[in-house]
């Protein structure tokens, strides 16, 4: 129980990435076309944050895992029959909006406070996860907002791994610029982990998790408190697809030793 | 009236700048001169910041902005010698709070954007990020900032704005021209941070575990490994030692940056003897990295739209593929070569070796 940690994931529902996304622009500002209809995942990064934040938790007994969500209920429901069957956790649904257009700042506001509020956390066990940035808005700034909110100054993004010790201290590698990872040690917890990969493959589907995780999701999102996110004076000008369609030039006749000559001009040209 | 601080950081090791013995990293001169567009667009007064390991540093890096002539800011000292969150949020705040700005413009180094959100929430400001252009807008009677970035991973383009203060913004590398002035003395204002007591202590830089270092990013070209280097080959066999070497071949002689689908990385990860040397900070696209090459060689890739999402900005884009009907190349790339991608790379090598010798 010595390192038995607290740890809360924050995880949005995003399209899923094969989806075509079309914005459209309504009363409320930017939107996607049909989005409410868009099969929706757990967003990747903060799916590898409660991955990792799973088996942390199973290494070191007496830990827990809550999954913080801010989307619409029925989106978020149907995104828990899949992600329920993955790893245990208590889901803490928020009833909001969904996408990536609404401001960051609410965001964190909202999920700052309904964490500040969980019954049973220790804020001083707290490890606060989640990706470091979404696939949907993709400003990687909602967490480490959160994070300030809760008062936490040990903050690391671009997460790829975390090493507990037996002293409660813990390893961090961080992704940084030149395709490397910055080393840190923190001496504790609380502090803020948002994850890029980490280092564990997807879960298979444990209906037994699944069953055990659906007894707590249902009522939970049943009682989901509403949430609005105010503008904070962000306002969308102009919200559309790239435009840009290249003319290929699909070329079937060239022997590789021809290619390789076209390719060597085109690397080496300016 | 607007007032921009330009927020800057000298150049650790592993950052553009650090290699060429500037002071700034590249990044932090690409907002310099946002900076000074923006500053003169609006006629704004121009402060810049600097983060300086110790004064010698930041003097060094002032007199380098000194023909900017803009207000120069520095917190220095050893615990800003690595970054870090606690310390890094305290010189930001004290960078920000002394020069009073409306507008505050970073790169979006890794060092900066682990800080930046938090230290707006501080100042009770705003912050966008991963700006990739600013302009002024045109609505009559009211001026105001525009910014462009991207949202779900490059797939839909937005020009946005706030109308509240302070706005932090973080800009993209490689969507402005480094600054580059003479250098010259210049007075610098040294500002005390009030840093809390500090729990990270930052060790190093670790490169990954499986040796070469294929992550170039200042390197012209991308060449990208897709899943099909390692499915079976003509002959019934998969051939993913022999795509291995190529691929490593080429990276030498061509000096190009490595990048790679999500399914060849994960097969990687789940022990499948695939490409070795691959690992997810290779990784491009939905779940990886969009990184900015002037050219992008794609081989064996059968990408999606997800795929397509890490190469949006990359100017120039080749691939060789055996599909002629690939999705991804249809209308995205410039030019596709219907090939076996191992003959290929085998001529490019020795052709490429061949030039070099």
């Amino acid at each position: 129980m010595a390192n038995a940690v607290h740890i809360v994931v924050c995880a949005g529902i995003v399209p899923d990435p094969l989806q075509t996304l079309e914005p459209i622009t309504g009363p409320n500002g930017p939107g996607l076309k049909n989005e409410m209809v868009l099969p929706a995942v757990l967003d990747p990064w903060a799916a590898s944050a409660l991955y990792e934040a799973a088996n942390l938790a199973a290494k070191n007994p007496g830990s827990k895992v809550w999954l913080v969500s801010l989307g619409p209920k029925a989106k978020l429901q149907q995104v828990m029959m899949t992600a329920a069957q993955k790893v245990p956790f208590e889901l803490v649904p928020i009833d909001g909006p969904i996408g990536g257009f609404p401001d960051a700042h609410s965001t964190a506001a909202v999920l700052a406070e309904s964490i500040a509020a969980l019954p049973g956390l220790d804020r001083d066990r707290l490890l606060l996860f989640g990706g470091w940035e979404s696939a949907t808005r993709g400003a990687g700034v909602t967490l480490q907002l959160v994070g300030e909110r809760l008062g936490i100054t040990d903050q690391f993004y671009g997460v790829d791994q975390i090493d507990l010790r037996d002293d409660g201290s813990f390893e961090v590698l961080e992704r940084v610029e030149g395709g490397k990872h910055q080393v840190s040690v923190c001496a504790g917890t609380p502090a803020v982990l948002g994850w890029a990969t980490g280092n564990l493959a997807e879960p298979r589907n444990n209906p037994q998790t699944g069953m055990a995780n659906m007894r707590t999701i249902m009522p939970a999102l049943q009682k989901a408190r509403p949430a609005t996110l105010a503008p904070n004076g962000l306002r969308y000008v102009s919200v559309s697809l790239p435009k840009q369609q290249r003319t290929t030039r699909v070329v079937k006749d060239l022997t590789p030793d021809e290619i390789a000559a076209e390719l060597v001009e085109w690397i080496g040209a300016e | 009236m607007e007032t921009i601080l330009v927020l800057t950081h000298t150049a650790l090791s592993n950052e553009t700048g650090a290699d060429t013995g500037a002071a700034l990293t590249r990044a932090s001169l690409e907002a310099m001169t946002a900076g000074k567009e923006l500053a003169a667009q609006l006629s704004a007064s121009l402060t810049i910041g600097i983060v300086a390991p110790d004064s010698v540093a930041a003097s060094a890096a002032a007199s380098s902005l000194a023909s900017a002539g803009a207000r120069l800011l520095a917190v220095s000292g050893e615990p800003f010698a690595q970054p870090r969150y606690a310390s890094d949020a305290a010189a930001l705040e004290a960078l920000a709070r002394t020069a009073n700005a409306s507008i505050i413009l970073a790169p979006a180094s890794a060092r900066f954007a682990r800080v930046a959100a938090g230290v707006a929430h501080r100042l009770g400001g705003f912050i966008d990020t991963h700006i990739t252009g600013l302009q002024i807008g045109t609505a009559p009677g009211a001026e105001s900032i525009e910014a462009t970035r991207w949202f779900y991973r490059q797939r839909v383009e937005a020009v946005l704005t706030r109308d509240v203060r302070p706005w932090f913004l973080l800009l993209d590398a490689g969507t402005h021209a480094a600054f580059a002035g003479e250098s010259a003395s210049a007075q610098v204002e040294q500002v005390a941070a009030q840093i809390p007591a500090l729990r990270t202590t930052v060790s190093g830089l670790r490169s990954p575990a499986q040796g070469a270092q294929t992550i170039r990013p200042d390197a012209k070209l991308l060449f990208v490994a897709g899943a099909g280097w390692t499915k079976k080959q003509l002959d019934g066999q998969a051939h993913a030692p022999e795509a291995g070497d190529l691929i490593l071949a080429f990276l030498r002689v061509s000096g190009a940056s490595l990048g790679s689908s999500k399914s060849l990385v994960d097969q990687g990860g789940e022990g499948q003897p695939v490409l070795p040397f691959l690992t997810h900070l290779n990784q491009i696209g939905q779940t990886g990295s969009t990184p900015r090459h002037a050219k992008g060689l794609s081989t064996c890739c059968h990408g999606e739209e997800p795929h397509v999402v890490g190469w949006r900005f990359i100017a120039q884009r080749r691939a060789v593929s055996l599909d002629p009907n690939c999705g991804w190349t249809r209308g995205k790339a410039d030019v596709v070569y219907v090939a076996d991608a191992f003959q290929v790379m085998a001529k490019l090598n020795a052709l490429l070796e061949a030039a070099k010798a």
